[in-house]
């Protein structure tokens, strides 16, 4: 199974590396909100620490969603999926595949997203940028492991594009909150222990909903 | 080994295949005629797996790792090379490496794609796009393949060149289920002929020497409900 995502990760990357299409998009797209929300507010009224874990996710999730649009789109090309779903796979390894390409993806958007971050709203991220790093890593878990298996789902629709937002936004409200909640103690410049409660539930979801999306992906894509 | 028995399936009111039966064994290769909406690419879905039908059932000898796929679109990534995709396709197959070396080789040989190998397939004219197709289907020598209009986009050398490919699959015992409207194409290399329409096979038969004009006109009679 291992074997099989792992060729299957490695192809989307490889392609997404030739075309470059949705990963300029997506960091321009980082780039251009993290500048209007600098230059757009009011230092004097709101502390861009306060401001700031609010900004970082929303940019965070809205630029995923180009990542996770792309994911199915690219098999539907020459109808691969086809493809795909007649080979000797299993439909989880397929599922597995998508994900870590998700996650390496969504990850290069974050890893440049970050540092721009820290410039534009002058916060310190260096002190805690391990906390903050695992904070990061386990919101996105979540979100790319739902926004995956959506992302099949929608891939076949004619509104894709559209569709995927509104069905996964609901599913990112929960642990958003707590992601922006953790971010905020951590900026804030208090201990990470505060924010264990959040941390906790970003787990719980990432297990609830990779082990979910696992079950319900063959359902997804079967005709 | 193919088995195909009473195989029904529908979408909505429609009725993609009707009690639909046949067996093949090695070495035959069935071609299926019939018009568009006939249920041909239906058929073959549901013979590859893709499509759970809603009676009957199918079987293949080997399992889906038996099966080689030629559709009307070519399943390529057109930001890799020839080569990529054959590895990426090879190895969902688990295509040892020095087979794949061998397999790779002698496809791109025998489907005159030795200059493009290392091409990006978007760069690709349609007729060679069908060929790294066609080798796209046998990397994993596959025991069973089912073609549903593989001669699209192929001029006429590359036909023949297929022609030459398909007959020397069937000469090593392979299975062929081919469908095509085109009665030229499909009548050198079967052994057996069905005509369908509305979902069913409303004949099949052994081809017995029957040529193309012979079989055009068996075809016209049978879809026209003569």
């Amino acid at each position: 199974m291992l074997r099989h995502a792992w060729r299957l990760a490695r192809k989307d990357l490889l392609v997404e590396f030739r075309s470059r299409t949705a990963i300029l998009s997506a960091v321009v797209f980082t780039v251009l909100v993290l500048m209007v929300f600098n230059f757009g507010r009011d230092p004097t009224a709101v502390a861009a620490v306060d401001l700031a874990p609010s900004i970082l996710w929303v940019t965070f999730t809205f630029a995923a969603m180009l990542a996770l649009n792309r994911a199915f789109q690219l098999e539907l090309e020459n109808q691969a999926l086809d493809g795909l779903l007649l080979a000797p796979v299993s439909r989880s390894s397929i599922y597995l595949g998508k994900l870590i390409a998700n996650l390496v993806f969504v990850a290069t958007v974050e890893g440049i997203g970050l540092p721009l971050f820290a410039l534009f709203f002058n916060v310190r991220v260096v002190p805690v940028h391990g906390p903050l790093v695992g904070i990061i890593a386990l919101a996105t878990l979540g979100f790319v492991a739902v926004g995956t298996l959506f992302s099949a789902m929608t891939a076949r629709t004619r509104f894709a594009e559209l569709l995927l937002p509104v069905l996964l936004l609901p599913f990112m409200i929960p642990p958003l909150i707590w992601a922006v909640l953790a971010t905020a103690t951590l900026l804030a410049g208090r201990p990470l222990s505060e924010a264990g409660g959040w941390l906790r539930l970003l787990a719980a979801f990432d297990i609830l909903f990779v082990a979910l999306a696992f079950v319900l992906f063959p359902a997804t894509v079967n005709e | 080994m193919l088995l195909a028995d009473g195989l029904r399936h529908a979408f909505g009111a429609v009725r993609a295949l009707d009690d639909v039966s046949f067996t093949l064994h090695p070495g035959q290769t069935l071609a299926v005629f019939g018009p568009n909406g006939a249920g041909k690419t239906t058929l073959l879905k549901v013979l590859a797996g893709l499509i759970q039908p809603r009676g009957g059932r199918a079987r293949i000898e080997g399992g889906r790792s038996a099966v080689g796929w030629i559709g009307h679109q070519p399943q390529l990534y057109g930001q890799l090379t020839v080569w990529e995709n054959l590895q990426f396709w090879a190895g969902l197959y688990d295509v040892p490496e020095p087979a794949f070396v061998r397999r790779e080789r002698d496809l791109v040989a025998r489907l005159g794609l030795q200059a493009y190998e290392h091409q990006r397939v978007r760069e690709l004219s349609r007729g060679l796009v069908q060929r790294v197709a066609i080798a796209r289907a046998l990397i994993h020598d596959p025991r069973v393949l089912l073609l549903d209009e593989p001669f699209t986009g192929l001029d006429r050398t590359a036909a023949e060149e297929f022609r030459a490919v398909l007959a020397a699959q069937a000469a090593a015992g392979r299975v062929t289920v081919l469908v095509t409207h085109n009665v030229e194409e499909g009548t050198e290399l079967a052994t057996d002929i069905a005509f369908m329409r509305s979902g069913r096979f409303v004949d099949m038969a052994p081809r017995h020497g029957r040529g193309a004009a012979e079989i055009a006109d068996a075809y016209r009679r049978a879809v026209s409900g003569g």
